[in-house]
């Protein structure tokens, strides 16, 4: 019990100081923050409900108003911003990604990793910050993804690192890892 | 870890968070409702005298922390510009500017302790699952301790790379971090399970007989 809420607790101050790693402009010039990159790993490390609590914990302290989210944003004006979905998609994000490395427990754990967090970093992230898009700013689907879609390659390479850790901490501490219970 | 929150003691800062939440909702619940341009103004203009009445320095947060939604309201502007229906931009773009420009307020103005009370109040029914209602705020308290120390310690990993490539290290150094922080786990859960664990406490002490 204290050592799933440490975990739990550890993940979620991870997941803020990533944000504060300075971001990355790819070649199409789009900057790629790391902060996701700790959601993937929140997910893939932790499993599905430890995981998506990690994010709630970091969802929380972004209402309270503490400047974590990446660029030094936050408070509850987030929450109204065009951009919520995004924020809130975390939380199934993260839970599909564990989900994901649990389920498929026959494949080697970074290619599962890799593997949900594509699936649930991008395919459901997306959809959730695109449902968000489109009820804030009233576009259609395919206008809403559009705004979107420039972000897919950084979000791509993030999956295939969040693979590579994953497979790095189950090799070291193969206790830790909470989504592969042996 | 500083709170976006301006210290002081202003009109605002003084009302009770309950009421602060339950009108923020309430507004966002209204503001959804208008769709006409002119109302929306005067909604973002009375916004606008909520934070001039607190003075230079919250104008200034304000405007600060509106920067990054700007920008995608300027493109979004554009866009239906773009489209023939700029009236539709306007709509937009007043309407997201005021909800996040309340919403900030509400942050600029609630002190991060009573924030902390509400939470608190807000688990209470945690203990009916056997589980302490102090929890969600000891974990934002470990949280926040242990941000600092992660990034002291990205730093520390950072310099010692440094100190033997000459290439940038990327994303390869989380891998440590992330290694460092399950032990730190290990080591807080044996901290926390030796004060007593997070099993809640009796309300009221054991009543002897005497």
């Amino acid at each position: 019990m204290e050592r799933n809420f440490t975990l739990v607790v550890l993940f979620a101050a991870l997941i803020a100081v990533l944000g504060l790693v300075p971001p990355i402009p790819l070649a199409s010039g789009v900057p790629v923050s790391a902060q996701s990159l700790g959601v993937m790993l929140a997910g893939a490390v932790l499993g599905p409900m430890r995981g998506a609590l990690a994010v709630l914990v970091v969802e929380i302290i972004v209402a309270l108003g503490l400047p974590v989210l990446a660029g030094g944003r936050g408070g509850l004006g987030v929450f109204a911003g065009p951009t919520v979905g995004f924020l809130i998609g975390w939380l199934p994000a993260a839970f599909v990604t564990g989900l994901i490395v649990e389920k498929l427990h026959g494949l080697h754990v970074g290619i599962a990793a890799g593997l949900g967090a594509a699936l649930g970093g991008i395919v459901v992230l997306y959809a959730c910050g695109t449902l968000g898009l489109m009820a804030v700013l009233g576009k259609g689907p395919l206008e809403a993804l559009m705004l979107s879609l420039p972000f897919v390659p950084g979000d791509l390479i993030k999956a295939a690192i969040a693979g590579w850790l994953t497979a790095t901490i189950a090799r070291y501490r193969p206790g830790a890892l909470l989504s592969r219970p042996r | 870890m500083l709170s976006l929150a301006l210290p002081g003691t202003s009109w605002a800062h003084r009302l009770p968070v309950g009421l602060k939440f339950g009108a923020l909702a309430a507004a966002m619940l209204g503001l959804t409702w208008l769709t006409a341009p002119l109302p929306l103004a005067a909604a973002l203009a009375a916004t606008a005298g909520l934070y001039l009445s607190l003075g230079r320095r919250a104008v200034a947060e304000g405007a600060r922390a509106l920067r990054p939604v700007l920008w995608i309201v300027a493109f979004i502007a554009a866009w239906q510009v773009w489209e023939g229906v700029p009236m539709l931009g306007l709509v937009l773009g007043l309407r997201i500017c005021t909800m996040v420009a309340l919403a900030n307020f509400v942050t600029l103005v609630t002190p991060l302790p009573d924030l902390i009370a509400l939470i608190e109040r807000l688990a209470r029914p945690l203990a009916r699952f056997g589980l302490s209602p102090r929890l969600p705020a000891l974990a934002i308290a470990l949280v926040l301790r242990f941000i600092p120390v992660l990034r002291g310690r990205m730093e520390l990993l950072a310099l010692s790379w440094r100190a033997r490539s000459r290439r940038r290290p990327g994303p390869r150094l989380i891998a440590p971090l992330a290694l460092s922080l399950l032990d730190d786990s290990d080591h807080l859960a044996d901290a926390l399970r030796a004060r007593g664990g997070l099993a809640p406490r009796p309300a009221t002490p054991p009543q002897g007989r005497d």
